[in-house]
């Protein structure tokens, strides 16, 4: 069975292609089978393919699922009485959203491959530590948004921890002031989501004319761009906001999804994203779901070695990117890095449908 | 009609908010007052055949295959053909009929106002707020017949589109004599949110399922499989699979090794006939996978196979059952069973249950059939190629008997 301990030994970006393959395909190998003897749905979808899970010869052969079954289905390969926390994704409100069923185990191994990739970018001494968000979506301490779940695993890397907005999402300017008073002159550790650190802190900031200086602050940030590409906000835009209303010059985005916790892709300083040893991603052409090339765009299929408790290790998402290369980085890490284009888009159906129904709204 | 000074004035903000795409010389409260045409009407047959000229000779409106059927339907002898089916002299139109087109399928608003005209109605036909090549075409051109025509019938017709407001929907509720709505369930129970008239009428248009079914070892008997896989094209593709009557399962009759080997010969030559012609969405291919795995998930023994690629995926069902109507994809998904005999849709046919086509069975074997099953569902019954051809008996309504009232003398 999968030896998790001796898996997550090995150093996150240490693994060239060749060694890599080998690695994932022994561990994703022995996923699928565990997946296919514990979750009967999970078995049935093997079946319904006709994929035999003895004769995986690669990790790429393994049937993806689309991110979307999470929705329609609770997939789990644990009893009930396992189940250590939910987490759910963070759709808007009516929509249908994921759900994660994590055990102990599994929650283990999350933190501790987040912990891996992220002491490789920020050092392991724990930092003070700002929180762009609001302490209130913690409350439920057995269900998790994904945002929930995002501060939750991220605040280990805090000393002391400040959630800079209150339950209001409103800027707490004098607890910003009195925590960056007692860490004057530190490095301090900030993290958020992009979308809310634009909306709740940067445009704050922008308003009150409060400059706090934070020229020695790594923040990290994740969740996607789709809602700033929607207002026509590009990456570069948002970190020279950050520059201009608070002095922040190290900032790192993540692409990660609720579905594979853990095993986030950060940035390099290059700006590219960043397969770890632990997870990897393969585009997939949408003819035939064949492997697009190097600078080819196509869905991006996502595998992850920590999906344990629920059959989630391989996974196709709904996002579009490009693998930009392998092992080559500048930066020095190895594994592939990549682009993420954005979303894939709602398929423009012709027909007869409820479109007025949608427009009626 | 109220005439209080508020209800003046919420009247006028209402049609303040509507955008004609083509009107005659009166409001809408004039159009009420028109007389009616009894059905056939021949001002109004001469209107459409007519219409039917100009648009034929349009040189625009000869690049869409849409428009040209349209144009045929209205032609003099299609009409003459028609009216044959119906009695004349004691029907005439219900008054004012108020339409809300489908926002997909730009020619049905055509089609819908000319079955109303035809029932002998005055008709305002809602169109999508998209705009349509299509819905511009066709309007500009009745524009040219409102100039050139003395005919009245120019002033029963009203083209509008109007924005989300409710408002907007309850005062044409309560003008007209009936209402028809084309889109699916949800449509219809929003603008049910709007009130009619006492004696006034809904005819629904809802969600409905469509299926094909096909003798294997007729399949194997065809020499080309081209003008075959053309028909069954434009069955689905054409529309990416998503009007109700495109086919969404098939059912295959015929032994074991005869439907094989008609699967994969009739599949075949789809697959070659589409290629090049459909554009993949990405997230159609999910949405296929999808719908393929929770079929997997919730039924027993499934099998997904895609042929050959992405663009068709085929998922075989060895328990037909009635759940199957509700895993409805689009864009080249397609569930599949099979059976010695048709005995087998006892078991699968639902009310919702629309549009049968069918390859190798013969119309009269089918017609004794269907009269012996009786099924709850199953309005029309045409051959592989014919789905989306309008007829004026649609959905299981005849059109022009629904839009029109009788009358008695004794």
């Amino acid at each position: 069975m999968v030896d998790y301990d001796k898996i997550l030994s090995i150093e996150p970006y240490s693994l060239k292609k060749k060694e890599k393959e080998i690695f994932l395909t022994k561990i994703l190998k022995d996923l699928t089978i565990y997946h296919c003897q514990n979750s009967m749905e999970y078995r049935k979808i093997m079946d319904s393919l006709g994929f035999a899970v003895e004769e995986i010869e690669s990790y790429y052969d393994i049937p993806a699922l689309p991110v979307r079954l999470f929705k329609e289905y609770d997939l789990k390969s644990i009893k009930q009485e396992e189940i250590q926390k939910t987490m759910t994704s963070s759709g808007t409100t009516g929509q249908a959203v994921s759900k994660i069923y994590v055990d102990k185990l599994t929650s283990g191994n999350q933190t501790k491959v987040l912990t891996k990739i992220i002491s490789s970018y920020i050092g392991k001494k724990r930092l003070p530590m700002v929180i762009l968000d609001t302490s209130a979506l913690l409350r439920n301490r057995a269900a998790f948004t994904a945002r929930g779940a995002g501060i939750l695993g991220f605040s280990m890397f805090g000393r002391e921890k400040f959630y800079a907005l209150n339950e209001e999402m409103q800027l707490d300017i004098e607890g910003m002031k009195q925590f960056l008073k007692k860490y004057e002159g530190e490095e301090i550790l900030l993290f958020g989501f992009t979308f809310m650190i634009w909306k709740y802190f940067c445009a704050e900031l922008r308003e009150k004319a409060y400059r706090p200086d934070l020229s020695r602050g790594i923040l990290i940030h994740g969740g996607g761009w789709k809602k700033l590409a929607s207002q026509n906000i590009t990456s570069e835009m948002f970190q020279q906001e950050l520059k201009d209303v608070c002095g922040i010059k190290k900032v790192f985005d993540y692409y990660g999804m609720v579905e594979q916790t853990g095993t986030i892709y950060m940035e390099c300083e290059q700006g590219n994203y960043h397969t770890s040893v632990f997870s990897d991603v393969i585009i997939r052409r949408t003819e035939d779901f064949s492997v697009a090339g190097i600078g080819e765009e196509g869905m991006i299929e996502v595998v992850s070695v920590l999906p344990k408790s629920y059959p989630g290790h391989v996974l196709l998402t709904e996002d579009k990117g490009v693998i930009l290369g392998e092992d080559d980085c500048p930066c020095g890490r190895c594994g592939k890095y990549f682009r993420i284009n954005g979303r894939i888009k709602n398929a423009e159906i012709r027909g007869c449908s409820d479109t007025y129904a949608d427009e009626y709204r | 009609m109220l005439r209080s000074g508020g209800a003046v004035i919420h009247m006028q903000t209402s049609i303040d908010k509507i955008h004609f795409l083509y009107r005659g010389k009166y409001g809408f409260e004039e159009m009420k007052e028109l007389p009616a045409l009894p059905i056939f009407d021949e001002d109004v047959c001469c209107f459409l055949s007519e219409y039917s000229k100009l648009i034929l000779k349009d040189k625009e409106a000869k690049l869409y295959p849409d428009i040209i059927t349209f144009a045929f339907f209205c032609r003099k002898s299609n009409l003459e053909k028609l009216k044959k089916e119906y009695r004349q002299g004691a029907r005439f139109g219900k008054g004012f009929t108020f339409h809300i087109a489908p926002s997909n399928v730009p020619i049905n608003f055509a089609y819908t106002l000319a079955a109303g005209l035809l029932a002998g109605n005055t008709c305002v036909i809602r169109v999508s707020s998209k705009n349509f090549q299509q819905t511009e075409i066709l309007c500009r051109i009745l524009q040219q017949m409102y100039e050139r025509f003395e005919n009245p019938v120019k002033n029963y017709i009203g083209i509008i589109t109007f924005e989300r407001k409710k408002e907007v929907m309850d005062y044409m509720s309560g003008l007209c004599d009936v209402r028809v709505i084309w889109g699916g369930d949800e449509t219809i129970s929003r603008i049910r949110e709007s009130k009619l008239q006492a004696r006034s009428t809904d005819i629904t248009f809802g969600d409905r399922y469509s299926i094909c079914m096909i003798r294997a070892e007729e399949i194997l008997k065809i020499r080309e499989m081209e003008k075959l896989a053309q028909e069954f094209y434009n069955d689905t593709f054409l529309n990416d699979q998503n009007a109700c009557s495109s086919p969404k399962s098939i059912l295959w009759v015929g032994n074991d090794s005869d439907i094989e080997k008609a699967q994969s010969k009739f599949w075949d030559a789809i697959h070659e006939y589409t290629e090049n012609k459909y554009h993949l969405e990405p997230m159609t291919v999910i949405d296929k996978y999808l719908t393929g795995l929770c079929c997997a998930i919730d039924m027993e023994g499934v099998r997904i196979k895609k042929h050959k690629n992405n663009l068709i995926w085929r998922i075989e069902i060895p328990e037909p059952n009635k759940k199957m109507q509700d895993y409805i994809c689009m864009g080249g998904c397609f569930l599949e069973y099979k059976s010695e005999n048709l005995d087998i849709l006892e078991k699968v046919v639902t009310k919702k249950y629309q549009t049968v086509s069918y390859y190798g069975f013969e119309k009269e074997e089918l017609q004794e059939w269907i009269r012996e099953k009786r099924f709850s569902g199953i309005d029309r019954i045409v051959p592989i190629g014919k789905t989306l051809e309008f007829s004026l008996i649609w959905d299981g309504y005849d059109l022009i008997r629904e839009l029109s009232r009788m009358y008695v003398i004794i």
